[in-house]
C-alpha cells in the first residue's frame, strides 16, 4: 500500500510522516509540490511545517501548488487524505474541509503532549481507534484555533464530523475544543495534533498512540 | 555618486578617512596604510574595520584562548579544532558531530525577537558550512531579575524569536538554560548552540583553492541589515546626498534558511562544492577574505553582481551588510550548471560573483573600477593582537570573605522557596514554545539534564548505528564572580555531569565566554582567569575545546555583568536505547546519592534567595571526583543498572529530589546520610548525582562506586505521593508541582 507524503518548500514533518507510514508496514512515496503527479498513490499525507514560510495565511499559498491541483479533485473523488497541523491548514484553505485555523488564543506557539478524545472511529484514518477512546499526541503550533460559523459547527457536530476533541485543557482556544474534523465522506481528515511524532518508544512523545492512524489507513486500503 | 577607488586612493593620499567612526584605532589605521602602501579606499577600510573588530578578530582574547590548544588533552575524537566555523568530533561508526555555541547578546537587547532569531540562524549556518545536516538547537539565556520591568520586554521577545526561527526551520530545541539575575538587566545573554551530523570523511572547510574556480553567493538577497557603521563611509566622506540612518539589527527569514539547509545538503551530496563559508558578522567582507586567505590566496569579485534587496546600497555597505541566510561557495566551473540547477529546485537565488586566483590579492570591482586590492590574509588572519593589562578587582578579597548566614529552621519552607524561585522554577513557559519533536530523533529534551538524539535516522547510510549524542550547556555567573577560575571549571563540570547522567560519555567542549569590557583590567582579569580555569579543567577531564565564541562589552556604563562562561559539552552513547530517563521512573526503586557533600554555600541559590547575599567562595571544582562519577554513571547505564537519574546542582539535594519526584509524579521517602540536614539538603557541592535503581541492582551499583571511589548512599525508596525526608519535611508532590510551575506564568501570563 502506497501513501504519498507531500513536501512543500518549508514542510518540516515529512520525514516523520514517511517513517510512520513505513513502521506501519506501508510504502511512503515522496510527492513534490511542483509536480502534477500523484504517482498512483493510494492515500496522501500532508505533513506539518511552515510551507512558504506561512508568510501569508497558513496554507494559503500551498493550496495553489501544482500538486494540489491533483490532490484536490482526487480527494473529492474519495482518495484518503490526512492533513496534520500545516496540512490541516492547507486542507481548510483548499476548501476540502470547512472552517479555518487562526492564531492560538494565548498568542504563543504551544508544544505539549496533549490528551485527545477520538469522537469518530469510522473515518479512513481512525478505524483502529474506538469512539470515546482517549489518546495522547503532541501538539505544536501557533495557529491551531479552529473556528467556523455556527451553521458549519452545527453541521459538523450533528453529522459526527468532529473526529478529535481536546480534553484536559484546550491548548489554543478552538471552538468546541475541536482538534480535528472530517469531510462528509470520511476520507479526508485534518487535525492539529501530530500522530507521526507518537509512533516509537525511543523518540517523540511519551506515547505510541499515533500508530492507529497508519494502521487504520493501511487496513482500509487492504479492504478496499 | 562617486565611489572611492584604488586609483583615487593613490592620488589623494592625505584624504581623511573616518576610521575612528568605524571603531578603528589610530595605530590600526596606520597599519592598514603600511600593509597597502597607500591609504585604503572606503571599501577597503570597510573590510579592515569589520575584520579587525573585536567580534571578528578576537584581538583582546587571542593571547588567552591559545591555552585551549596548548593545554588540550590528547583526544582521538577531535577531527577539526578551533579556527574553523565549528569543531568536528568523531562519534564512531564513521560518523561525526559538529557543534558550536555563539552569542547574540547585544542585538537581543536592542530588538529581542530579531536579535535572538538571527542568533539561531547564524549558528545553524556555521554548522551547515561544515558539511553537516543541522539536527538540533539549544539556547542558554540570561535576563535581568524576574521582577524587573525590562525583563518583561526582553524575555518574551527573545523566547518568541527563538521559537519562531527554530520552529520554522524544523530543528528540535532540546534544552538549554534560563537564568535571572539583576546583573543582566541591561545586558541579557542569548547564547545559541547548534549541533549537526555528517559523515566523517565528508567534512567541508572554508577554503577557496584552485585558480579558475567560481565564487558563488547564494541564499537571500543583500539588504541594509546590520550596517550601522558603513553609512559613515557612504555619506560622510563622499559628500553629496546624505544616506538615511540604516537599521542595525538583522532581520531573519527562517523559511529561506530551511530552503538553504536542504539546498546545501543536496549540493554536498552532488559533490559540487569545493569550499564553503556562511555569511555572518561582516558578511561578504568576511567570507571573501577568509575563503581567499585559506585557499590559493587570491580572488576576484565583481560587487555589482551581488543581488540586492535595496538597490541604493553602495559597495561599502554591501561589504558590511549582515543580511541573513546567505552562503558563499567555491565551485569548479564544470559543476556550475549542476550547482545552479539544485539552487533553482529549492528556489534559492545563486549568483557567480567572481573566481579564485593565485595572485595573492583579493580584488573587487564596482562599475569597472578597482575598489579593493588587498592581500586577504592581512584582513582575515593578521589582525591586531592586544595583551590587555589585567589585575584582580579591588574588592575581590572582600567579596571572598566568608560571612556566616543565619540558617532556616523550617527546611520544608526553604525547599519551597527554592523550588518556586525565579531560577529553579519550571522552565515550561519557555520550553513549551519550542518544537522538541520535529524530525522525530529526540530521545531526551527539556527538562532532562541533557538533550539526546539518535543518529540512525538522520542521514541516509546511518541506519546501522545504534549510537546517540547528548548535549548540555551550563554556566553560573555567581560562582564565576566569586572565583572566575573555579567558576569556569564548575560550568564545565556541570555540563559534563549533565551529559554523563543520561548515560553518555562526555567527548568535547564548546564555550561562549560572556564578559564586560576588555579595556577594564578587572574584567580582563576575570576573563584571563576563566580561560585558564577552563583550559586546565578540559585537560583534567580529557575533553578538548573544539571552538566557541567570546562576547565582550556586556556592560552598561561601569557596571559589567557577572563573568559568565557558558560551556557546552557533547557526549556519545554507544546504544541510544540505554539512555537513562530523568528522575524517578517507577515506584519501589532505591534512591541513591552518589558523591560527597561538604558545607558549600558560597554563591548558592539559597544564600541569594534567603539573604540576598553573594560572597565567600564557590563550591570546590573537584574534577577527579567528577571524572570518577561520570565513569560510574556511564558504566552503570551501559549495564542497565539505572532506572532514572538527575544531577545535583543549584539548590542541592533537596531540589534534585523534588525535581525527580516531579518528572513522573512519583514521590519518595528518604533519610539523609549526614549529621546536618540543612547542609545535606541545600549545599551545592559539585560531583554529585541522584539515581534510582531497582532494589536487585543496588549491590552492583555500590560495587561499581567502590571501584571508582565514588561515595554511594542509599537514601530510601520511591513511591507514594509526597516527598518525605526524615526529620525535615513531608510535602505532597502536588504542592511541589504547584509551587514549581506557577512562577513564570505569574509574570509572563498563561502559556495557552
Amino acid at each position: 500500500m502506497r501513501v504519498g507524503v507531500v513536501t512543500f518548500p518549508g514542510t518540516l514533518d515529512d520525514q516523520d510522516a514517511a517513517r510512520a507510514v513505513r513502521l506501519a508496514g506501508g510504502e511512503a512515496v515522496p510527492l513534490w509540490h511542483a509536480e502534477h503527479d500523484l504517482k498512483g498513490v493510494d492515500a496522501v499525507f500532508l505533513p506539518g511545517g511552515f510551507s512558504y514560510g506561512d508568510y501569508l495565511r497558513c496554507g494559503a499559498i500551498s493550496r495553489f501548488a501544482p500538486l494540489m491541483a491533483e490532490v484536490i479533485p482526487a480527494a473529492q473523488k474519495g482518495l484518503p487524505v490526512l492533513g496534520t497541523c500545516n496540512g490541516f491548514q492547507i486542507l481548510c484553505e483548499a476548501h476540502l474541509l470547512p472552517g479555518a485555523l487562526t492564531r492560538n488564543a494565548g498568542l504563543h506557539y504551544v508544544c505539549r503532549d496533549q490528551r485527545i478524545k477520538v469522537e469518530n472511529a469510522t473515518t479512513a484514518w481512525t478505524g483502529d481507534y474506538t469512539a470515546g477512546q482517549e489518546i495522547v499526541l503532541p501538539v505544536k503550533h501557533g495557529e491551531g484555533r479552529y473556528v467556523a460559523d455556527a451553521k458549519t459547527l452545527n453541521a459538523l457536530e450533528s453529522e459526527g464530523r468532529v473526529v478529535f476533541r481536546y480534553v484536559g485543557g484546550n491548548p489554543n482556544g478552538s471552538l468546541n475544543d475541536i482538534a480535528g474534523i472530517t469531510n462528509e465522506a470520511g476520507n479526508i481528515v485534518g487535525l492539529m495534533p501530530h500522530p507521526e511524532h507518537a509512533v516509537e518508544d525511543l523518540t517523540g512523545a511519551p506515547s505510541v498512540d499515533g500508530r492507529g492512524f497508519f494502521t487504520s489507513i493501511l487496513q482500509r486500503l487492504v479492504n478496499a | 555618486m562617486r565611489v572611492d577607488n584604488v586609483d583615487r586612493a593613490k592620488n589623494t593620499p592625505d584624504e581623511p578617512m573616518p576610521y575612528a567612526e568605524l571603531g578603528m584605532k589610530e595605530e590600526e589605521y596606520q597599519r592598514v596604510k603600511e600593509i597597502l602602501g597607500r591609504r585604503p579606499t572606503g571599501s577597503e577600510l570597510a573590510i579592515y574595520s569589520v575584520m579587525w573588530s573585536e567580534h571578528c578578530s578576537y584581538k583582546s582574547s587571542k593571547v588567552h584562548l591559545k591555552q585551549f590548544a596548548t593545554k588540550a588533552p590528547k583526544s582521538d575524537a577531535l577531527l577539526v579544532g578551533m579556527g574553523e566555523n565549528a569543531g568536528v568530533v568523531d562519534i564512531g561508526d564513521g560518523w561525526a558531530a559538529t557543534f558550536k555555541i555563539e552569542s547574540h547578546n547585544h542585538p537581543s537587547y536592542v530588538e529581542p525577537h530579531q536579535g535572538a532569531a538571527t542568533g539561531v540562524g547564524g549558528i545553524v549556518r556555521d554548522i551547515m558550512s561544515m558539511g553537516a545536516r543541522p539536527i538540533a538547537v539549544m539556547d542558554s539565556l540570561r535576563f535581568g531579575g524576574l521582577d524587573q520591568k525590562d525583563t518583561r520586554r526582553v524575555l518574551p521577545g527573545v523566547v518568541e524569536g527563538i521559537s519562531h526561527y527554530g520552529n520554522c526551520l524544523g530543528l528540535p530545541n532540546i534544552g538549554g538554560e534560563v537564568v535571572f539575575d539583576p546583573c543582566y538587566i541591561g545586558n541579557p545573554l542569548v547564547n545559541a548552540l547548534c549541533v549537526g551530523l555528517l559523515r566523517k570523511d565528508q567534512i567541508k572547510l572554508a577554503t577557496a583553492p584552485g585558480p579558475g574556480n567560481k565564487v558563488v553567493l547564494f541564499g537571500a538577497r543583500t539588504g541594509a541589515d546590520g550596517i550601522g557603521g558603513a553609512s559613515v563611509l557612504a555619506s560622510a566622506t563622499f559628500e553629496e546626498e546624505s544616506q538615511a540612518k540604516r537599521p542595525a539589527v538583522q532581520v531573519g527569514d527562517p523559511f529561506m534558511e530551511k530552503l538553504l539547509i536542504e539546498c546545501c545538503l543536496e549540493l554536498y551530496q552532488a559533490d559540487v562544492v569545493v569550499g564553503i563559508q556562511d555569511l555572518g558578522a561582516a558578511g561578504v567582507s568576511c567570507a571573501t577574505t577568509e575563503l581567499a586567505a585559506k585557499g590559493t590566496g587570491g580572488m576576484t569579485v565583481d560587487l555589482n553582481l551581488v543581488p540586492l534587496r535595496d538597490p541604493t546600497l553602495r559597495p561599502e555597505e554591501i561589504l558590511m551588510s549582515e543580511s541573513q541566510e546567505r552562503m558563499m561557495a567555491v565551485v569548479r566551473p564544470g559543476d556550475i550548471p549542476a550547482f545552479m540547477a539544485i539552487c533553482e529546485k529549492w528556489d534559492v537565488p545563486a549568483t557567480v560573483l567572481g573566481e579564485v586566483t593565485d595572485t595573492g590579492r583579493l580584488v573587487m570591482t564596482w562599475d569597472g573600477e578597482v575598489i579593493v586590492d588587498i592581500p586577504p590574509g592581512t584582513a582575515a588572519d593578521e589582525g591586531p593582537v592586544y595583551h590587555r593589562p589585567f589585575h584582580e578587582p579591588a574588592g575581590q578579597a572582600a567579596l571572598n570573605t566568608h560571612v556566616e548566614l543565619e540558617r532556616p529552621t523550617d527546611l520544608g519552607a526553604t525547599l519551597l522557596l527554592l523550588l518556586g524561585s525565579a531560577n529553579l522554577s519550571s522552565r515550561e513557559w519557555v520550553t513549551s514554545q519550542y518544537d522538541r519533536y520535529v524530525r522525530s530523533n529526540t530521545v531526551l529534551a527539556q527538562p532532562a539534564d541533557a538533550g539526546m538524539l539518535r543518529i540512525s535516522e538522520v542521514l541516509p547510510g546511518a541506519e546501522e548505528t545504534t549510537r546517540g549524542i547528548a548535549l548540555a550547556t551550563d554556566g553560573n555567573g555567581r560562582y564565576a564572580k566569586l572565583d572566575p577560575y573555579a567558576g569556569a571549571q564548575l560550568a564545565l563540570a556541570e555540563a559534563y555531569r549533565n551529559v554523563a547522567v543520561t548515560g553518555a560519555t562526555p567527548l568535547a567542549v564548546t564555550n561562549c565566554l560572556n564578559f564586560g569590557s576588555p579595556e577594564d583590567p578587572e574584567v580582563m582579569w576575570q576573563f584571563a582567569e576563566a580561560v585558564r580555569g577552563l583550559a586546565d579543567a578540559c585537560r583534567t577531564l580529557g575533553v578538548p575545546v573544539t571552538g566557541g565564541n567570546v562576547s565582550f562589552y556586556n556592560q552598561t556604563g561601569a557596571a559589567a555583568i557577572h563573568p559568565t562562561p557558558v560551556v557546552g559539552v557533547l557526549g556519545v552513547i554507544e546504544n541510544v536505547a540505554d539512555r537513562v530517563r530523568p528522575g524517578f521512573t517507577a515506584e519501589g526503586l532505591r534512591v541513591v546519592l552518589l558523591g560527597d557533600t561538604a558545607e558549600e554555600f558560597g554563591g548558592s541559590e539559597w544564600a541569594y534567595l534567603a539573604h540576598g547575599h553573594l560572597g565567600g567562595l564557590p563550591p570546590r571544582a573537584h574534577l577527579e571526583a567528577e571524572r570518577a562519577l561520570a565513569t560510574v554513571l556511564t558504566t552503570a547505564a551501559g549495564r542497565g543498572l539505572l532506572a532514572g537519574s538527575h544531577d545535583l546542582s543549584d539548590g542541592g539535594l533537596a531540589v534534585a529530589l523534588a525535581e525527580s519526584c516531579l518528572a513522573n509524579g512519583i514521590g519518595a521517602t528518604v533519610s539523609l546520610p549526614g549529621e546536618d540536614a540543612f547542609v545535606d539538603l541545600f549545599s551545592e557541592s559539585a560531583a554529585r548525582a541522584l539515581v534510582c535503581v531497582r532494589p536487585e541492582h543496588f549491590d552492583a551499583l555500590a560495587a561499581l562506586c567502590a571501584r571508582q571511589e565514588v561515595p554511594c548512599y542509599g537514601l530510601g525508596r520511591t513511591g507514594g505521593d509526597s516527598l518525605a525526608v526524615a526529620g525535615a519535611f513531608d510535602i505532597p508532590v502536588a504542592t511541589l508541582r504547584e509551587v514549581h510551575e506557577r512562577t513564570l506564568p505569574a509574570v509572563f501570563g498563561s502559556e495557552v
